[in-house]
């Protein structure tokens, strides 16, 4: 077997790019006679805009144009976009508000676009900014999302009474009351999942670039998804037809979703371009991306377990309230609805569930997908729900959970989702196996010794990945579909270039693509290249997000290259005079049964194109597939974490002792690259839940606009972790790949804070679980610890 | 960033004659605080004088009982220096854990000092110490130095150029760090010197780094933790954020005491 196949921990090819400074970001370019844009922003949350006046601006030295939302206007160039429909529960379709890319009478959160400045060099553009004099009328701002859809809160969107976009539900209301009505016990909590800024390490950027002679526009941005980016500045926002408007988005910095979603600076870089006859260049500063980047999160939520006699659950009843922002950002309405909901039932076998959702604006930064997207919160909820269940009934987690695991496949839980396979147990007992549960009493012992509280917590996720059958998403209100498409093109010699519609933003989807055609091909991945992020070269594709560039990206993939080996089998066996039918490929050779016949791929790749011995007539020259593929399903990977903690209650300091992830995300491509996704997830997971706090005050103002507020986890919050890995293969794709991308992030919150509440001794705490607030919450503890 | 003209010049002399040349300049130091500040447009001081080519402004050295860290020392020379570890090893521990080490290589403890930020962690070791500030005019002592948030004694044209602290009996600092910042949410130090045990906190005060006279008096009967344990701190005077209510702050500022006693 090669050693560059599916399952080796290759190196990632594109690393020594990247560390050595040569990769190539969005910033790294410039245009010639390139200008620079600076935006003037909103100080305000919520404010009528009475006059905007650009004169003493317009002369300032180096100015090339100023631009509003009235010229905006005046182009007919079309607003933002939501592209996922949700229907109320009265049938009603969601309530938005218009979301012009540059403000025309109304601000409604700070950081909005009010004004682009475009100048010789950014100081300048920034100097001119400063002179642009904006009158508001300020308003009072709607920011908690608890009351945002209360009477009487100022409203963000004339379109939304009381701020709600929409109320939605999934399940059935009245059999799930029925279960509550004859249960032996029932739990009840009450959650906040906490905003977050996604703060990826590159920072948005843009080039917009007209070109006069063929009237076409470039797009240089930062994005997960360059077809899409190009099908709404075109389909939607109108800025040019889709074959005079080419998007690429090169080496890309991170993301974690914040960089699927077209936003208003883009927009106005490729419009302006043109309007002022030069390249328009914008690059996000720290503080913008705090203001104006997608938030992630943000539920204010009520749940209850249903519990019979026996202990199983037999009904969850869930009211969510989700703040979704000032705007809807490109798929801000899917994330705390069908991403969300349908993982209520989490690794449980939940015959009843019934989930209510209202969307509410609210005077803040617009909230959308953000690493887990709607699954995080969902396995927040059912596995804070699950621990609190177990602890009030007086059973040990695990086994409570055990005894409530679904057990046979397929699955269909109420909500939606048909899961195809999965072993649930084996996960657990190897995760508390490699995490000595059975050994934790005598540490917390020891910990109690010392003046300290420990305490131990679970969390078994599921998530749902590869998003999905077009058909399914496509009748449950999405804009789009969720296939993705590749190309196979073999050169003469016998390289290859794969271009793929995934785009790669930090992934290392070089490494793990081409692992897959080194595997199938045989041949080395030095000779493999993959192509993405370019609207010109690559046709069509969907992105990359919710990890589907596995699953489904290269699924597409490996669709191609079985096509690619169908033609030339049927050229090797007309180079070798044999039947089509007697030709094996294995490791890169054709071999003719029964015969001392064969030929190398890159013998056979030659034939094809100089297709000197063949008939022409029958057999077209070349070597060069596509594929689209179409998911069946979703795909579901899950896994058990365990966290353990050790709180110094003189302090609040919580430590995180040990982490044990066990996932089981099918197929593993490249192991190490795996194990990487999963300890990025985690370490997310617990900034979310011990670190990460978003907080506006009541103004609107963001207080944590700066890392020297908003905490990032950094190496020393983090415990080394144990990794491992148990295989259910997914049944429903080529590969059996599930995908793993977000599960550390999903799975982390629920176990850090159930650890936590383990320590505390009760539940009463909130993420992010700072050293206050755990110090806070310690001094209730029922737990006898010695004194210091 | 505004534009503004830069001066590196090659004496103490030179300085101050550009100091005195530009009314509003700004020296440079490690540029730690003030390279942000400038890139924020939070200050536009026209020209900036660049202390790095002074030279003597680095030295450490230890004379008789009296240890000089000059102001361009930066933290990581500081936490480095074996004169620093063999006669206040607990400044070295301090100079250590500031920051990140990019801002330990750049970053110094002058400009820590004149910079004087409510959260910094030098201060409180100056103030418990007993420091004294030598500046191209004069020398103060710590206590007269630190004015308040971001405020000290030095003149607009003052260059602070040397520190010397009395080397103490016993001396550490006990950092409670903003989780976020990493700077001092509350950071006490504590000192035994010749004339007596004092405690200086950075992090907590509404009006920057203070003295806690009831710790240091319980301290007199005998260095140790224990002595401490039935002194309450008061949130009179001691600031709230997101990080750390008032509340909180007090209640660190008796146990980082008492780690810091302990540590010593
Ligand atoms: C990410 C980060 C984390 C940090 N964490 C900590 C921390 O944990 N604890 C902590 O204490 N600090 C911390 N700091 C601040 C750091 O210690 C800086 O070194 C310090 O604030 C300023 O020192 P500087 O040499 O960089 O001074 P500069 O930024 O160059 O100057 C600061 C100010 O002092 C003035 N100044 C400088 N030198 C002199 C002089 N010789 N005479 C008169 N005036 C002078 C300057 O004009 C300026 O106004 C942190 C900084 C950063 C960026």
């Amino acid at each position: 077997m090669s050693t560059s196949g599916i399952g080796q921990s290759v190196r990632r090819v594109e690393d020594i790019r990247f560390i050595t400074g040569n990769g190539n970001y969005t910033d790294d370019i410039s245009r010639p006679g390139q200008t620079y844009a600076f935006f003037v922003r909103s100080p305000h949350a919520h404010a009528t805009i009475k006059s905007i006046n650009t004169k003493t601006a317009a002369a300032a030295p180096g100015v090339v144009g100023i631009l509003t939302g009235k010229e905006l206007a005046a182009d007919k160039i079309g607003g933002l976009i939501c592209g996922w429909m949700i229907h109320s529960k009265d049938g009603s379709p969601m309530k938005a508000g218009a979301h012009p890319a540059l403000a025309v009478d109304k601000v409604r959160y700070v950081g909005d676009h009010v004004a682009v400045v475009i100048a010789e060099t950014l100081n300048q553009a920034r100097d001119a900014a400063e002179l642009v004099e904006v009158e508001y009328d300020v308003h009072a701002a709607t920011v908690d999302t608890a009351t945002a859809a209360k009477p009487g809160q100022p409203q963000v969107h004339a379109e939304a009474p009381n701020n709600t976009v929409y109320n939605w539900h999934i399940g059935e209301k009245d059999a799930t009351d029925a279960a509550f009505a004859k249960a032996a016990h029932v739990t009840k909590i009450d959650l906040i999942n906490n905003r977050l800024v996604p703060n990826a390490m590159e920072p948005r950027a843009a080039i917009g670039d007209y070109d006069r002679g063929t009237g076409t526009y470039t797009l240089f941005t930062t994005s997960q998804n360059p077809h899409v980016a190009r099908l709404v500045l075109s389909a939607f926002i109108g800025i040019a037809p889709e074959n005079k408007l080419r998007v690429i988005a090169p080496d890309v910095g991170g993301g974690f979703g914040s960089k699927i979603f077209i936003y208003a600076e883009e927009t106005v870089c490729i419009w302006a371009s043109k309007k002022v006859r030069r390249p328009v260049k914008w690059v996000c500063d720290r503080t913008e991306a705090f203001l104006c980047d997608a938030h992630g999160r943000d539920h204010v939520t009520h749940a209850e377990a249903a519990i019979d006699a026996s202990g199983k659950i037999t009904g969850v009843r869930v009211k969510t309230t989700a703040n979704l922002g000032a705007y809807l950002s490109t798929f801000a309405s899917s994330v705390p609805t069908y991403l969300y909901a349908p993982l209520l039932s989490g690794q449980y076998n939940i015959p009843n569930i019934y989930c209510e959702v209202d969307g509410v604006y609210t005077n803040t930064a617009p909230v959308d997908a953000y690493r887990g997207a709607g699954r995080p919160e969902a396995t927040f909820v059912i596995e804070r729900l699950v621990e609190v269940a177990a602890r009030e009934l007086g059973r040990d987690p695990a086994e409570f959970r055990m005894h409530n695991f679904i057990t046979t496949f397929p699955h269909q839980t109420p909500v939606i989702m048909a899961y195809d396979t999965g072993d649930y147990g084996a996960s657990m007992k190897m995760a508390l196996d490699m995490a000595d549960y059975k050994g934790f009493a005598a540490r917390k012992a020891a910990s109690a010794k010392a003046g300290k509280l420990r305490g131990v917590g679970f969390s078994a996720y599921i998530e749902a990945c590869g998003i999905a059958p077009s058909k399914a998403v496509g009748s449950l209100g999405a804009g789009v579909g969720l296939w993705e498409s590749a190309e196979v093109r073999v050169n003469p010699v016998g390289t290859v270039e794969v271009l793929t519609g995934s785009h790669s933003h930090g992934q290392g989807h070089e490494t793990t693509f081409a692992q897959l055609v080194s595997h199938r091909l045989g041949i080395p991945i030095e000779q493999v290249t993959i192509v993405h992020g370019d609207t010109d070269k690559v046709q069509m594709g969907m992105g990359t997000y919710g990890s589907r560039s596995g699953a489904v990206g290269m699924s597409a993939i490996q669709k191609a290259l079985e096509k690619v080996i169908k033609k030339a089998t049927t050229v090797a066996a007309a180079v070798m005079e044999v039947p089509e039918d007697t030709i094996d490929f294995n490791d890169g050779i054709f071999e003719a049964r029964g015969t001392n016949k064969k030929m190398a791929f890159g013998e056979v790749a030659l034939q094809a194109y100089v297709a000197h011995k063949f008939d022409s007539e029958k057999i077209e020259p070349g070597l060069k597939e596509g594929a689209f593929y179409d998911p069946k399903n979703f795909t579901f990977p899950s896994g058990v974490h365990i966290a353990e903690v050790e709180i110094d209650p003189e302090t609040g300091i919580t430590k995180v002792e040990k982490w044990t992830a066990v996932d089981d995300f099918g197929t593993l491509i490249n192991p190490m690259i795996v194990e990487g996704q999963v300890h990025g997830g985690i370490a997310q997971g617990i900034g979310q839940a011990m670190l990460e706090g978003t907080v506006y005050d009541k103004s609107g103002q963001l207080v944590t606009a700066s890392f020297m507020d908003y905490c990032m986890p950094r190496a020393h919050d983090l415990p080394s972790f144990n990794v491992g890995m148990t295989t259910t293969p997914c049944t429903t794709n080529p590969l059996g790949i599930k995908g793993c991308g977000e599960a550390g992030a999903i799975a982390a919150p629920a176990a850090l804070i159930n650890a936590i509440t383990n320590a505390l001794g009760h539940e009463n705490i909130a993420m992010p679980a700072t050293p206050q607030a755990v110090w806070q919450a310690a001094k209730s503890s029922p737990h006898k610890i010695a004194a210091e | 960033m505004y534009a503004f003209d830069y001066r590196r010049p090659a004496t103490l002399n030179e300085a101050d004659l550009a100091l005195k040349a530009a009314p509003g300049a700004k020296l440079l130091a490690g540029g730690q605080t003030l390279i942000p500040t400038l890139k924020q447009r939070l200050a536009n001081p026209g020209v900036v004088i660049d202390l790095s080519a002074i030279p003597d402004l680095k030295a450490i050295t230890r004379k008789g009982d009296t240890l000089h860290i000059g102001a361009m020392a930066t933290h990581a020379e500081v936490a480095g220096s074996k004169d620093v570890a063999a006669a206040i090893p607990g400044l070295a521990t301090l100079a250590s854990h500031i920051g990140d080490p990019q801002v330990r290589h750049k970053g110094t403890i002058g400009g820590s000092l004149a910079n004087n930020d409510p959260a910094a962690d030098y201060p409180a070791a100056a103030l418990a110490l007993g420091a004294t500030m030598h500046t191209n005019k004069r020398t103060l002592s710590a206590q007269d130095f630190f004015q308040g948030l971001f405020a000290t004694a030095l003149d607009d044209n003052e260059i602070l150029t040397e520190i010397s602290f009395p080397i103490p009996k016993r001396f550490a600092y006990a950092k409670f760090p903003n989780p976020a910042s990493l700077y001092a949410m509350v950071g006490v130090a504590v000192a035994e010197t010749a004339g007596g045990p004092r405690v200086a906190v950075t992090g907590a005060g509404t009006d920057g780094v203070f003295r806690v006279p009831a710790l240091e008096t319980a301290l007199t009967g005998g260095f140790k933790a224990d002595a401490l344990k039935s002194v309450t701190i008061p949130t009179t005077g001691i600031n709230g954020d997101i990080h750390g209510s008032p509340e909180y702050r007090a209640h660190l500022i008796g146990v980082m005491a008492r780690r810091a006693v302990a540590a010593a």
